[in-house]
């Protein structure tokens, strides 16, 4: 099932079969004619699909990877000796956070922040913070004191212990907060489009409002595969994590 | 000596609040953007005499030994700084729209939610290193919660903006919270009638086991407004097809599109739940109840079904929680609910109309987590 990088087939075809619904989309005039007969223009021109695609995924990977950076920092900070007293704080705030609606987080940025794209990046990045942090505390606490007594005994440095031991044994869970931040972000910046982020939510929004279930389809099926691709690709990634944490361990490591 | 890390992160992050971020937020009519009103311009003496004692309180609870007794003063001190910052933010809106036009409003800012958000934190954490048990932290939880509801309902907030949103929309907004309520009821308990034979099967037939999270992994990764989307033109095929559906609501847009997807969005937590609690069964209690001669049913109601019971309540509590925020987003294909606010307010640049949509969703969301947890703390104890 699996080649070079551990990249599944279906992970390739889902990327096939995104890519060449983009493409084919503006050449789709005849068929969405024919599905959509009320509607004048049944493809979205206002901004062409790849443009969308790649806004989309631009939020997506600023946001997701400030968000890494800032959860991966706090979860290893709170796990250290020196941040050990903030864990309870941290970990409170993480889950609150997480209790409130991501659209509500979208929505209250904007007085704060204004209308546009920035704006939305931002809201994105704290929230997908969270279970960032959530997890990697989760996964740096998962790690066996046998594995760190062991590293230690053999003269490892405290920063050698984190980056050699600690973080790669973490790192399924870690990647699985990551992805839980990424799927969010991916829906959540289709919802941006209300607030002003050109976003592969900008077709849809339009087509609600206009009665065009022309665009609302078009960019429904576009996002719909994008998320199910990126979670492929993590799936693939967790996979790859766990084969690598199982060589540097005997023990098997139970993983949420 | 530095005794407490955490409170002086906190003091000192309320501090610099305090003194450098708005207070209130003050616009003579709500299309200008306001002017900013600090916590020394928005408390009059009697309310400063009473913050600064606490906040001096909570300072010295940083550097002195962490005592029973200093704990407990901490706590009290954070209190009466989570209850009276609400308060003196509502009578310095009274105060200032007051000498205003009658469309002039105030709303809360940055500072005010940077304070009062630390305040809770430091009391969370004085209660934590008190080892309270969880009666204690309900107990002071509702305490709270209770105090700001009576003072709110008594008409101490009627002047912040967001309270006279609320009040122009009276009837708009208990429909709409009315109408989110029931969105998020119906879909929890469907899925819960669907969901939970969904995680007994996957648990008790390995083979399915792959099929039903796969495919609802897949439901759950689809962004909410794409399959909200996505709904639209199969139900608009077969309301056209069969007219008699649409009598009972069903058409593209709506109501059923939005219970179909949130269902749908809820279904993996609950199958989940449910296959998880199963699982934490031990396999000797189920061997021991069939020696006894219980029938695969008997079994599964008097024997699994209350350990498994605890994780079931979880899986039902996320669900729950994320009703809450999908439903917002089931506007957009005219389910209505609080999420016609945010969006209504988005689109017209109305900030106030917004706020009344997304801040009445988090306190929603804040509270059921709060009763779930509450009613997982209880199950949990009684095994």
């Amino acid at each position: 099932m699996t080649r070079a990088l551990g990249i599944s087939r279906l992970t390739f075809a889902l990327a096939f079969a995104l890519v060449a619904l983009v493409l084919a989309l503006p050449h789709l005039q005849a068929p969405m004619h024919w599905l959509f007969p009320e509607v004048e223009r049944p493809v979205y021109e206002r901004a062409s699909f790849v443009e969308l695609v790649a806004s989309h995924l631009a939020l997506v990977l600023a946001s997701s990877a400030a968000a890494t950076l800032v959860g991966v920092s706090a979860g290893i900070f709170a796990t250290r000796q020196s941040g050990a007293e903030f864990a309870p704080l941290i970990n409170a705030i993480a889950a609150i956070g997480q209790t409130f609606p991501p659209v509500a987080v979208l929505a209250i940025s904007v007085p704060l922040l204004g209308y546009g794209g920035p704006p939305t990046l931002v809201a994105l990045a704290v929230y997908a913070a969270l279970p960032i942090t959530e997890n990697t505390i989760a996964g740096l606490t998962s790690v066996s004191r046998d594995a760190k007594d062991a590293a230690e005994g053999l003269g490892f440095s405290r920063l050698r212990l984190l980056a050699d031991v600690e973080l790669p044994l973490a790192l399924p869970i870690i990647l699985t907060g990551i992805r839980i931040a990424v799927i969010i972000n991916i829906g959540t910046a289709t919802i941006g489009s209300t607030i002003g982020a050109l976003t592969l939510g900008s077709p849809i929004i339009e087509g609600l409002s206009a009665s065009n279930p022309a665009y609302v389809l078009e960019g429904a099926a576009v996002v719909a595969l994008l998320a199910i691709l990126i979670d492929r690709l993590f799936e693939d990634g967790v996979h790859w994590a766990r084969r690598r944490s199982g060589t540097l361990t005997s023990d098997a490591h139970a993983v949420a | 000596m530095i005794r407490n890390r955490v409170l002086l992160v906190l003091v000192l992050a309320a501090l610099v609040a305090a003194l450098t971020l708005a207070f209130l937020g003050f616009a003579p009519n709500r299309l200008v953007s306001g002017r900013a009103i600090t916590l020394f311009e928005a408390a009059n003496g009697a309310g400063l005499a009473l913050i600064v004692p606490c906040g001096v309180m909570l300072a010295a609870g940083a550097f002195l030994p962490q005592s029973r007794a200093l704990l407990l003063a901490v706590l009290a001190a954070a209190l009466v700084l989570a209850l009276f910052l609400p308060l003196i933010a509502g009578r310095a809106a009274t105060g200032l729209v007051a000498t205003a036009t009658p469309i002039a409003r105030a709303s809360l800012a940055g500072g005010f939610w940077i304070m009062e958000l630390s305040a809770v934190l430091a009391a969370g954490d004085a209660l934590r290193r008190l080892e309270a048990g969880l009666a204690m932290k309900a107990a002071v939880a509702i305490g709270v919660a209770a105090v700001l509801v009576v003072a709110g309902l008594s008409g101490a907030f009627d002047q912040l903006s967001l309270a006279k949103e609320a009040a122009n929309r009276r009837e708009a907004f208990a429909d709409a919270v009315e109408r989110h309520g029931f969105l998020v009821t119906v879909s929890v308990l469907l899925a819960l009638m669907i969901g939970v034979p969904l995680g007994i099967l996957a648990q008790r037939r390995p083979r399915w086991h792959g099929l039903v999270f796969g495919s609802l992994d897949i439901v759950q990764t689809i962004p909410s407004i794409a399959l909200f989307g996505l709904l639209i033109g199969p139900l608009a095929a077969l309301s056209d097809a069969f007219p008699q559906l649409r009598q009972l609501g069903i058409s593209g847009i709506g109501v059923a599109p939005a219970i179909i997807a949130l269902v749908l969005y809820s279904l993996l937590p609950m199958a989940r739940g449910a296959f998880a609690g199963l699982s934490s069964v031990p396999a000797s209690v189920v061997e021991t109840a069939r020696g006894m001669g219980m029938t695969g049913g008997q079994i599964l109601l008097r024997v699994e079904a209350p350990i498994a019971f605890p994780v079931l309540l979880s899986g039902l509590r996320i669900v729950t929680v994320q009703a809450i925020g999908l439903a917002v987003v089931a506007a957009l294909i005219g389910a209505g609910g609080l999420g016609s606010f945010v969006f209504l307010g988005l689109g017209q640049r109305a900030l106030d109309l917004m706020l009344l949509g997304a801040v009445p969703t988090i306190f929603m969301a804040l509270g059921v987590d709060f009763i779930f947890q509450l009613l997982l703390g209880m199950a949990r104890r009684t095994p």
